[in-house]
């Protein structure tokens, strides 16, 4: 608490972080006016519900890859997991290596045949074929719900993140962005919000690559930014290994409290795996490809790319750390966000990445960096909106109220749906502005859906034996062990040490443990189910089921084409990156 | 690298987009070089509104070229 008054002084002096000149504002517009742009010209090209819930079956396997990891590169991923390097240091690496490069691979090389070669448009479209109505049902409604919940919590921050940075109003950061997102994805469907998103890769990327270049330059290589990490650290009265990914993982005294069973087996193993292979929201990006390979390749491109993410935004985190210093010249102490601090208007962990950005761009510069972050809105939110409108309309709408209709009217019904989505979602943003703590519990909700959902995928395309009741049942099992073992720590924080196996366990240790504690209900009771149960005829599982799908041989391509190859590459960049930073 | 025969490709709007903004930064550099601000950013004598803006520049010119409407017929 040492530098408490200099926080006062900040707080004090605070108004805006950085302020556009008409350069910026340029920049934008431009901005604004392609992707409406984009979404007016692909209308024409979304007529029919392939075309608009699934891009046609058209893209590329780079066009499909960059889209892919976009709609997970969100605004708040970007100025979230820089603040988490601020705070824990490189271990917010994890999310983006361990915790999504295995699992990217995974998905082309052995569960993309089944989606593709069954030709279901979503997710929960897959578990119908495998398991039945229930399990389709069951994912669909925790999907939909969750997913427009989720884009207006992030609606919300995102607002506010403007309104720091820039002193804009609230009720016109939320508005404009999300009216924008809803025109171009509702005249475009998928196929638009696959176009923007490959545009706001490229602008994500060359509006945040500054930042760790020149950030660079001012520490003195990385030599030069641990130095200054190391000092600054005991000024501000912290401890701890802060550069080096698995070395303090040995134990939970590290600055993210995690042993590293936690980050293999529930962050590497169950949840990345979860979200990387089960979320609609990305998976739907891959099932646009053209052909099977592009549908391979795809997440392996991704995942190229995913790899390079640390760079523009765990670094940036890590030089704030290094180099931040208040106008007397004292470190600057960024606080957690919802503290006692924060709440007095002091700047959090999440605002790093816009406090670097103003320090090295100016105008025109900040602009394109400013337009980056909302590109990383708009994309995330594209992202939300279109996996939901197709999972509202073909696996609720027309698997529960309306069976038979033509084309056109689910075409329709999506476009609304998109809408409604957009507007939902609005008002879940102004519900957050007024109970701010349901932020909490909704994103908490959202982890209880994942790890279940992956267990059971997972089991319906490899094991043969999976019946549709242990399907259903051990979906549900798995979910509803999640909420409980939440609610016991909720209630009684002792229940820590049995859940996260340490009483020191932090937050994200704690989801960590919980993912995989439900994934391991979730398979134990599908298979005991499955076993006392009749199982599906072997005839109805082509196309489904490893062992009764015939997947076709690469062996007539080169090997630099075949998809494994290039997994393979991707592989062994990812070991010596571990060993590197070791 | 377009999608199908019929669409423009992304990479075209990328192009566009990129030569808009190549301008404006490298132009706003240039400005800032003969009019320095009262109060200039970290590093500003680098000028990496200069050399930023024209690697924009250059990527949107080659992207703009290269995917231009007609060039794959």
């Amino acid at each position: 608490m040492t530098h408490f008054p200099a926080l006062l002084l900040l707080q004090a002096q605070r108004t805006r972080i950085a302020s556009l000149s008409g350069v910026d504002l340029a920049i934008l517009i431009a901005y604004f006016a392609a992707v409406l742009g984009i979404g007016f010209y692909l209308k024409r090209f979304a007529k029919s519900g392939e075309d608009f819930f699934l891009a046609g079956r058209h893209m590329t396997a780079w066009i499909a890859g960059l889209s892919f990891v976009a709609a997970n590169l969100g605004a708040l991923e970007l100025m979230g997991w820089a603040g988490a390097a601020y705070q824990y240091g490189i271990l917010a690496t994890h999310w983006y290596w361990v915790g999504a490069i295995p699992a990217m691979l995974f998905l082309g090389v052995v569960m993309m045949p089944f989606y593709y070669i069954s030709k279901t448009h979503s997710v929960p479209g897959y578990l119908q074929l495998r398991y039945g109505e229930g399990a389709r049902g069951l994912s669909a409604v925790s999907f939909g719900f969750m997913t427009v919940l989720m884009s207006g919590i992030n609606m919300y921050s995102m607002a506010v993140v403007m309104q720091v940075v820039l002193g804009w109003d609230l009720h016109f950061s939320i508005w404009v962005s999300s009216i924008t997102v809803a025109i171009y994805v509702a005249l475009g469907g998928l196929l638009s919000a696959i176009f923007n998103e490959v545009l706001q890769f490229v602008l994500i990327w060359l509006g945040a690559l500054l930042i760790p270049i020149f950030g660079m330059i001012e520490a003195g290589g990385w030599s030069g930014m641990v130095a200054r990490i190391g000092q600054n650290l005991a000024k501000l009265g912290k401890q701890g290994d802060y550069v080096h990914l698995w070395r303090t993982m040995g134990g939970f005294d590290n600055p993210m409290g995690i042993h590293w069973t936690g980050i293999v087996l529930g962050l590497g193993w169950v949840i990345s795996f979860g979200y990387w292979t089960t979320d609609f929201l990305v998976v739907q990006r891959i099932l646009a490809a053209k052909d099977l390979r592009s549908a391979k390749l795809a997440p392996i491109i991704g995942s190229a790319f995913k790899m390079a993410v640390p760079f523009i935004v765990i670094l940036p985190g890590l030089l704030g750390l290094a180099l931040l210093t208040n106008p007397d010249g004292s470190v600057m102490r960024l606080v957690a966000e919802g503290s006692e601090q924060a709440k007095a208007g002091a700047l959090t962990y999440n605002h790093v990445l816009p406090l670097m950005l103003a320090r090295y761009c100016g105008p025109g510069l900040l602009g394109l960096g400013i337009t980056a972050l909302v590109a990383g809105f708009m994309s995330g939110m594209a992202g939300n909106v279109s996996a939901f409108a197709t999972v509202w309309t073909y696996d609720i709408y027309r698997a529960f109220i309306r069976k038979r209709s033509t084309d056109q009217h689910y075409v329709s019904m999506g476009r609304w749906c998109t809408i409604l989505g957009v507007l939902v979602s609005i008002g879940t943003a102004y519900l957050v502005m007024q109970f701010k703590s349901i932020m909490d519990y909704v994103q908490a909700l959202f982890s209880f859906f994942v790890a279940p959902l992956f267990g059971t995928v997972l089991l319906g395309m490899l094991w043969k034996r999976a019946t549709p009741a242990g399907g259903f049942w051990g979906l549900l099992a798995g979910t509803v062990s999640s909420i409980a073992m939440w609610a016991w720590v909720k209630i009684n924080p002792a229940a820590l040490a049995y859940i996260a196996l340490s009483p020191k366990a932090k937050d994200m240790a704690e989801n960590m443990y919980r993912a995989l504690w439900s994934w391991l209900i979730c398979v134990t009771v599908t298979v005991i189910v499955s076993l006392a149960t009749k199982p599906k005829p072997v005839e109805e599982l082509g196309g489904l089921v490893y062992g009764v799908t015939p997947l076709p041989s690469e062996g007539d391509l080169p090997l630099w084409k075949r998809p494994i190859f290039w997994a393979g590459v991707v592989a062994v960049v990812f070991i010596v990156l571990q060993v590197i930073f070791w | 690298m377009a999608e199908t025969k019929h669409f423009i490709p992304i990479w075209l709007f990328i192009g566009i987009l990129l030569l808009i903004y190549g301008a404006l930064i490298l132009g706003s550099g240039i400005y800032d070089y003969y009019n320095p601000p009262a109060h200039p950013r970290v590093l500003a004598y680098l000028h990496p509104q200069i050399w930023w803006g024209a690697v924009v520049l250059v990527i949107g010119i080659v992207y703009t070229v290269a995917f231009r409407p007609g060039k794959e017929k």
